[in-house]
């Protein structure tokens, strides 16, 4: 009837999940009972969970973000912990445990933290920097944030119904085969990247078709600012890169469900392949993660500098090339599989070739600084550090892709401190940087800059306290995921770090005060102009937070720049002439597509095969009712137009908010 | 060898301050034995050499664009009166052309390091030396390494010796799950997968003992996957083996699948006699892959599991 459920899946004798997950589950309840209690519902059920507008998409996509940052964190700290401790020792977490940690830590900040910030981001701001309504395909938008939001429930019921994969972040068969892992723990992790893994896809190709066909008029390729130009580049990525995904998942599911050999030991399987198809995604993820990152860097830079962008032709060249380079490069995930000379120095030589776009961005970025009347708000403070700590990072990369010294640091923390040093460096300080440059366009006021500056200063040594020792005990030949270990000399170095990570926490900390005292003093701190940092770009020309069609009248875009060369140009005249136009409608199609999502996700990990024919037919059936609907679009007209144009800035979300 | 060699010497007269710097890093260490950063072989050696010549051509541009980064974003600061506001300048031919060129040219630079440092230090390259290799069979198990001399008929758990100042040419696979094989101290490292052997070609310079470990994650008792190397000069090498043979204990088929169930943490063991061809009936999977867990509840594998059953 359940399938491999049984109450022998809830780890009663480790504690430790457990409590997290009860501790969790109250704060859920409580904070959907204060909702209810509260009578929010069914404002949240209407203007967000079933909303189909981009910028709520880009919020809901940013919050998960956020929480899973949380868990992805409580991850880190509880491996620091351990290996601080476990010297000649077991410690606490023993290996099935601890290898669930690392595997869920990395897992969840890629794919739940990383990717849903920088997709979040991208979705609430591309359509209104090119001075549009709304994505290409708004319902696809909502079902493509809901599945995500599957994949990362399906992870975090891991933790008390079952267990998590026990393999690190990248399942390597022969491991993550039956025969070496028959628990559900792969499944889990199989199941909930595959649902998520669809959403992203759906994602990717709403943004392309975005940008490519629903742009303001006169707004030519060469005239989007650097941000849509860098979504652009990455959800191009996400088109080509997460099919490969999705199949090389699935290969591994035929051979753990049906009995087939694509990866095993017997019958032919081959797990090289395995390796060169899971990197033919990974690496280009990579870049789908950090472009947005040098976009919003490039926003922040030439807003803060009040000087447009250094070189912009030559930046988005130096997109581009990353994004048709970032396909070349995979196998120097695996060097050290014996490949030969030739095949090695060819993939050496092309990911050294990548430092030469990304070093051009670093140098117009430098240019874009010199000149300039530089503020130093929250997001430049990012941007300065996120540009110290990549070029680090990238160093340290490119000492990776020569193979000799890979010979020497594969795998070991020497990797650990350079991936992080990138992600965290760039993608991460990017997000934050994006956080604070563009709240205020999303709620109608700032972030408090004081206590978003103490963050930053916490981030940024601490991250430098957290992982330079990483590096040192790579050079001491620590190899990644030790459970524990038997050389005394590591332990300072690991001590350190976890100091480090410490200091993160203080820096976490002081981002949740953040919002709690932004939100509490939002009066003081809110934006009237809809243009709260000088901007360049049109997001900055509707205000804040933007109404629900973005523009009641499309801008008309007349070069680079649009909205400075508006504020230049500014001339008192007739203003522009309203019409009615209509925006999609709302619709649970997103939410209960993904309801039924979870329960096949849920039912597939536990070979309950009457659950899944359930699922799956109510997630078809959701499809039926929504092509069947007969209500599709609601019209803005005239009257509302006029009416929210004498409305005072900054009313619209203020009682929403609070 | 040539190569990397002649980078050696260049090294260490033009980055004495580097090399020191890097050293400091491994202070303390000394007493270690898997400080990468200490090779006692030429091909860490060599990789090292590398390591340091890489870092020496990108710190010559990574340093001056942090320090003008951090220059410039102080100098222009809205408060400073005295740095010229210029909102207009955003694009200079020239200046782009440096940009381009200067990572450019690095890269090229690199790309001559990695062309001839690829095929100088390829793991299955000969070492060039007078003394003949000693062939070495490696076999990753779950959770412990064993390694078959053929030449010698003998076979070891989790011990390697091997004569100093003779190259060691290894043959590895793996008996289930892909691990990687280690020995920080003398460079390169190998991954290990089942039905395939790679190859390795390493030398410890002189005697000493050296740590070694999987160096990819590969299960539950990754952590506890060691194996000692034992550098001895070629008489004792000789002396070990010729004692190493005097036992009992065989490793053929059987022994070997008893040998390749999941067990952890092993002590080193040596076998006397190795059944001849056992290496290459594990590649071709005439021997099974080993079996992962046993199927029902979750029960910790043995602590050792060499003289069970």
């Amino acid at each position: 009837m359940l399938g491999k459920l049984s109450w022998k899946a809830i780890p009663f004798d480790s504690p430790l999940p457990i409590y997290a997950s009860l501790v969790v589950g109250l704060v859920i309840v409580g904070v959907l009972g204060w909702v209810v209690v509260k009578g929010y519902f069914p404002y949240i059920w209407k203007e967000w969970i079933t909303s189909v507008d981009h910028k709520r998409v880009g919020v809901m996509y940013t919050l998960m973000a956020l929480v899973m940052l949380l868990r992805g964190f409580t991850d880190a700290i509880m491996m620091r912990a351990q290996q601080a401790i476990a010297l000649n020792a077991p410690g606490y977490l023993p290996p099935e445990h601890y290898n669930q940690v690392f595997s869920s830590h990395g897992t969840i900040m890629i794919f739940f933290v990383a990717m849903p910030f920088m997709i979040g981001l991208m979705n609430f701001v591309v359509p209104l920097q090119l001075g549009v309504r709304d994505v290409a395909f708004p319902t696809l938008n909502s079902v493509s944030f809901w599945l995500t939001a599957t994949g990362a429930l399906l992870v975090n019921i891991s933790l008390v119904i079952g267990e998590f994969a026990r393999t690190g972040w990248l399942p390597y068969p022969p491991l993550s085969e039956l025969a070496y892992s028959p628990g559900v723990g792969i499944d889990y992790y199989l199941w909930a990247l595959q649902i998520s893994g669809i959403g992203t896809l759906l994602s990717g190709i709403n943004l392309v078709t975005t940008i490519l066909k629903t742009r303001a008029p006169g707004m030519g390729l060469m005239r989007m600012p650097m941000f849509s130009w860098t979504a652009l580049a990455s959800n191009l990525l996400i088109v080509a890169a997460f099919p490969i995904l999705i199949a090389t998942l699935a290969m591994l599911l035929l051979d753990r469900y049906l009995g087939f050999h694509f990866f095993t030991n017997e019958a032919g399987g081959n797990v090289m392949m395995f390796m060169n198809l899971i990197w033919a995604w990974g690496h280009p993820e990579v870049y789908i993660l950090i472009l947005p990152a040098f976009g919003i860097f490039s926003e922040v830079v030439a807003t803060f500098s009040r000087k447009p962008l250094f070189g912009y032709r030559s930046m988005v060249l130096a997109t581009m090339v990353i994004c048709i380079i970032a396909f070349t490069v995979w196998l120097h995930h695996f060097f050290t599989m014996g490949a030969g000379a030739n095949v090695n120095a060819f993939f050496g030589i092309m990911t050294t070739i990548i430092a030469v776009p990304t070093g051009v961005k670093v140098f117009n970025w430098l240019f874009t600084m010199y000149g300039g009347r530089l503020r130093y708000d929250p997001p430049l403070l990012w941007a300065i550090g996120f540009i110290i700590t990549f070029v680090i990072g990238g160093m340290t990369g490119v000492l990776l892709a020569l193979p000799p010294v890979d010979f020497l640091l594969h795998n070991s923390l020497f990797l650990v401190a350079h991936f992080h040093n990138v992600i965290i460096g760039g993608v991460l300080f990017g997000g934050f940087a994006g956080y604070n440059y563009w709240f205020p366009k999303a709620f109608g006021f700032k972030l408090h800059p004081g206590l978003g500056k103490a963050a930053f200063w916490f981030w940024l040594v601490g991250f430098y306290v957290a992982f330079m020792p990483l590096y040192v005990l790579g050079f001491l030949g620590m190899t990644r995921r030790m459970q524990h270990y038997d050389v005394p000399a590591w332990r300072p170095w690991l001590v350190i770090a976890g100091a480090g990570a410490g200091l993160i926490a203080i820096g976490i900390a002081l981002m949740i005060a953040q919002l709690v005292v932004s939100i509490r003093r939002r009066e003081e701190l809110r934006d009237t102009t809809g243009d709260p940092w000088d901007g360049r770009t049109l997001e900055w020309a509707t205000t804040s937070p933007p109404p629900s069609y973005n523009f009641a009248v499309l801008p008309e875009v007349s070069g680079e720049d649009a909205y400075w060369t508006m504020k230049q140009h500014a001339r008192e005249g007739e203003p522009p002439k309203l019409t009615a136009f209509t925006m999609p409608s709302n619709t649970a199609t997103g939410i209960v597509c993904a309801f039924f999502a979870t329960v096949m996700g849920f039912a597939l990990i536990w070979h309950i095969w009457w659950m899944v024919i359930l699922g799956g037919l109510g997630a078809f059936a959701t499809f039926v009712v929504f092509a069947w609907r007969d209500h599709t679009e609601d019209e803005i007209s005239v009257e509302q137009l006029e009416r929210a144009a004498r409305a005072p800035q900054g009313t619209q979300l203020a009682g929403e908010v609070a | 060898m040539d190569q990397p060699h002649t980078g050696a010497r260049l090294t260490g007269r033009a980055f004495p301050l580097l090399r020191a710097l890097m050293a400091l890093a491994a202070v303390n260490l000394t007493g270690c034995s898997s400080v990468v950063l200490d090779p006692k072989g030429p091909v860490g050696a060599a990789e090292t050499t590398i390591l340091y010549n890489a870092l020496a051509i990108m710190l010559v541009i990574v340093v001056p664009t942090i320090v003008a980064t951090l220059v410039v974003a102080w100098w222009f600061r809205a408060s400073n009166k005295r740095a010229t506001y210029r909102p207009e300048w955003v694009f200079s031919g020239r200046i782009e052309l440096v940009v381009w060129s200067i990572p450019l040219m690095v890269i090229l630079l690199l790309s001559g390091v990695i062309w001839t440092g690829s095929h100088a230090l390829d793991p299955a390259q000969p070492l060039r030396s007078t003394a003949k290799p000693l062939e070495v069979e490696v076999v990753s198990l779950d959770w412990k390494w064993l390694f078959i001399y053929p030449a010698q008929g003998i076979a070891t758990v989790n011990d390697l010796v091997v004569p100093a100042g003779t190259p060691v040419h290894f043959r590895l696979t793996s008996a289930s799950v892909m691990s990687a094989f280690f020995v920080p101290q003398l460079g390169s490292m190998i991954y290990t997968m089942n039905g395939m052997a790679t190859q390795l070609n390493l030398m410890a310079d002189h005697p000493g003992t050296f740590d070694g470990r999987s160096s990819h994650y590969n299960g539950d008792g990754f952590s506890g996957m060691h194996f000692t190397l034992h550098a001895v000069t070629p008489e004792q090498f000789a002396g070990w083996a010729a004692s190493a043979g005097q036992g009992t204990t065989v490793l053929d088929a059987a022994a070997y699948r008893q040998l390749a169930r999941q067990s952890l943490d092993n002590k080193p063991f040596v076998y006397a006699r190795a059944a001849p061809g056992l290496f290459d009936d594990i590649v071709r999977q005439k021997l099974p892959p080993a079996p992962g867990p046993p199927p029902g509840p979750r029960t910790p594998p043995a602590e050792d599991n060499r003289h069970a059953g």
